[in-house]
């Protein structure tokens, strides 16, 4: 293969390692299936029917992939869940919702290289036994819809989708299902609500896990755009090649998506966990802005639990323990755990010292309460509260004890809901007020302490 | 809750966008439309909901009370459960919308990079009064049906911000000085 070149201002940064993004913003590159096929496409799919399905779930179980939606649940453990012996059909479901605020890589997945996608998506549905095959796809995506579509169809006239794949006997049919612009349509169980024409509600887990009881009551398999691309490079690579990137129980490429205050936010596929947090926003992104500092970073999507710049973290245990500082957090899921957040969907929102606290919490509770699905009782009327207190925050009528009731509220929430929207949006909370409560604080006027705003008006009005 | 309130809840009120669409009509095309997507759910028909109504949407401006009724009918489900849905997200509208909408972020990094200045300059220039989108009126029609303005929660491209989508374009690094240029660039 000759050397890829890429567009000009849109080269990959020497620290990166494509897989997945490798023909992202490709010179010379288009979504045809012409041109994936030139280049080796659908070469591992062709391989992949003449193995076993279980063969291709245990390469897939020694890569150590990781779903990289946001929970970091091993996929080949997760496509082992479907229950042995099971005689309903089984369904492949593609989570192309893409809506936790921070993260935008499966967008260039699905608008720029879409047989990967579903290269990924047929071995996928090989190995797991399914012949029905849905990629959900956000309703803001209309020309990834038409893109993934056509794609869809130039790999059906080619013998990749329908009956007898490839001469294999194997059947799959692949369909794009849009949604309507709500964010519970990413959690998988509302996602297949969804899809099966309700109101988006979460189902409950137990018993409701997908892979026994998903759409239409029968084991469903969902996982992320990216985490199915990961599929064909496994089965390129092996499984134990694969497991070689990255680190420890961390393994493989992952796309981080940085945004925010830095010079050259952007995507970026790097080894998991062979890049720290300094390397990432001062190498990689450039820094911040001129004159301006890091103040924190929200390291994977809106709903993971803020790091300040100025912060040390123990981790480890015996005698691995050590004491890091925050430019020393190795981007993986294990390291960002142990630091008190989680790597989640890879969104990285970074804050300078020109950002209030307030203002940014604000922004985030107006998000998880517009977006709860009013299902259960803590996270719909927490959220709405949560926002309205943060509301008061911004437009300084906040009195100090209500931060302390913004904090009851969030801890409310968490752990007493249906699905992880609630620790989502209560997450955010906690963590803001932990890090930053004496700048919260310092934004309630002490003047107006005991009195809120009505009683505010009704002294002004005695006084008159 | 009966069909009856429910309905009143979605009776769509008219809008100066309405000159811009069709009033809803079982045509032979939208009936193909509708049948072809069906087809991509053998095990359920009510699982067309969702792509039934994006074809309403998409030819007739909105979902009004006659679509839904038609959606049910070709579903073979009662009405009430193609409206509990339409009333639930965000993505479909009971009121028709200006020619062009325009549907910005708000959520942080575009909230950061300037997306209210964005919003609050698009209503300048279409003569769409800023203090009228709330909560409650999401969407706010320009009084000469052109143009409409939204807000939307992450699109899914941060690196960028602030964005919008403009009906089913998408824009990038939409700074509110770049707004006018966005506007001059669809003309009614
Ligand atoms: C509130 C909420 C929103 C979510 N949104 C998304 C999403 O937009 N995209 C996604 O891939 N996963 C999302 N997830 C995670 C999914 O529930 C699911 O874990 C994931 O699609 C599994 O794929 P993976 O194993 O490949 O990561 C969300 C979860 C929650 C709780
Ligand atoms: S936690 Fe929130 S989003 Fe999840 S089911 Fe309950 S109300 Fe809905
Ligand atoms: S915050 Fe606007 S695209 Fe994500």
């Amino acid at each position: 293969m000759s050397e890829i070149q890429y567009l000009p201002g849109k080269e990959p940064h020497p620290c990166e390692h494509r897989l997945i993004f490798k023909n992202i913003d490709r010179q010379g590159w288009d979504t045809s299936i012409e041109t994936y096929m030139a280049d080796g496409g659908y070469d591992q799919l062709k391989k992949a029917l003449t193995m076993e399905p279980q063969a291709i779930t245990n390469e897939v179980k020694t890569s150590g992939l990781r779903g990289r939606g946001g929970a970091g649940f091993p996929t080949g453990v997760k496509w082992g869940f479907i229950p042995p012996g099971n005689t309903k059909p089984v369904y492949l479901i593609c989570n192309c919702d893409e809506s936790e605020p921070g993260t935008f890589k499966d967008r260039y997945i699905v608008h720029q290289d879409p047989h990967q996608l579903i290269e990924g998506m047929v071995i996928s549905a090989f190995a797991v036994g399914a012949h029905t095959a849905y990629i959900y796809m956000r309703e803001e995506f209309p020309e990834a819809a038409i893109t993934m579509e056509k794609a869809i169809e130039e790999a059906r006239a080619k013998g990749f989708i329908g009956k007898n794949i490839n001469g294999s006997g194997f059947d799959l049919e692949i369909w794009v299902h849009r949604g309507a612009a709500a964010y519970i349509c990413g959690e998988e169980t509302g996602l297949i609500e969804s899809l099966e024409g309700k109101r988006p509600y979460p189902r409950i887990k137990p018993p409701y896990f997908p892979a026994a009881l998903g759409l239409y009551m029968a084991p469903t398999i969902v996982n992320n755009v990216e985490s199915l691309c990961h599929v064909k490079h496994i089965l390129e690579m092996g499984g134990e090649e694969y497991a070689k990137l990255g680190v420890e129980r961390n393994t493989g490429t992952r796309i981080l998506c940085v945004s925010g205050d830095v010079k050259n936010p952007g995507y970026y596929e790097v080894q998991v966990g062979k890049l720290t947090m300094g390397e990432l926003i001062n190498d990689v992104c450039g820094g911040p802005k001129d004159g301006r500092k890091v103040k924190a970073v929200i390291p994977g999507g809106s709903s993971s639990k803020i790091l300040r710049a100025d912060e040390t973290f123990k981790i480890g245990r015996g005698d691995d323990a050590k004491e890091i500082t925050f430019w020393d957090i190795q981007l993986d899921f294990d390291t960002l755990a142990a630091c008190g957040s989680m790597a989640g969907s890879g969104g990285v929102i970074v804050l300078d010292d020109s950002r209030k606290m307030s203002w940014v919490l604000n922004n985030i509770n107006h998000f998880y309460a517009h977006e709860s699905c009013g299902q259960c009782t803590p996270c719909r009327e927490g959220s709405t509260w949560m926002r309205k207190l943060s509301d008061r925050i911004v437009d300084g009528s906040a009195n100090p004890e209500d931060i302390q009731t913004l904090e009851d509220v969030a801890y409310q929430i968490d752990g007493k809901t249906v699905c992880a929207f609630g620790e989502a949006s209560s997450w955010p909370v906690e963590a803001i007020i932990s890090k930053f409560r004496d700048e919260l604080i310092a934004e309630t006027s002490e003047n107006n302490k005991h009195l809120s705003k009505e009683q505010l008006q009704r002294e002004a009005y005695l006084a008159q | 809750m009966s069909q009856e309130i429910l309905e009143q809840l979605v009776a769509s009120e008219p809008t100066p966008g309405e000159q811009h669409f069709p009033p809803f009509e079982a045509t032979a095309e939208i009936e193909a439309l509708a049948d072809e997507r069906i087809r991509h759910y053998p095990e359920s028909q009510l699982s067309a909901v969702l792509p039934l109504l994006h074809i309403v949407q998409h030819h007739f401006g909105f979902i009004s009370k006659e679509a839904i009724t038609w959606v049910a009918n070709k579903l073979e489900v009662e009405p009430i459960k193609v409206t509990s849905v339409v009333t639930f997200y965000p993505g479909f509208r009971q009121h028709a919308p200006g020619k062009f909408h325009y549907r910005v972020c708000r959520t942080l990094s575009c909230a950061m990079g300037g997306s209210y200045e964005l919003m609050d300059t698009l209503c300048e220039i279409t003569g769409i009064d800023r203090s009228k989108l709330s909560h409650h009126h999401p969407i706010v029609v320009s009084p000469c049906g052109n143009y409409s303005v939204e807000f939307a929660e992450c699109l899914a491209s941060c690196g960028t911000a602030p964005v919008c989508l403009v009906n089913d374009d998408f824009h990038e690094g939409v700074t509110a000085d770049k707004a006018q240029a966005l506007v001059d660039s669809y003309k009614p």
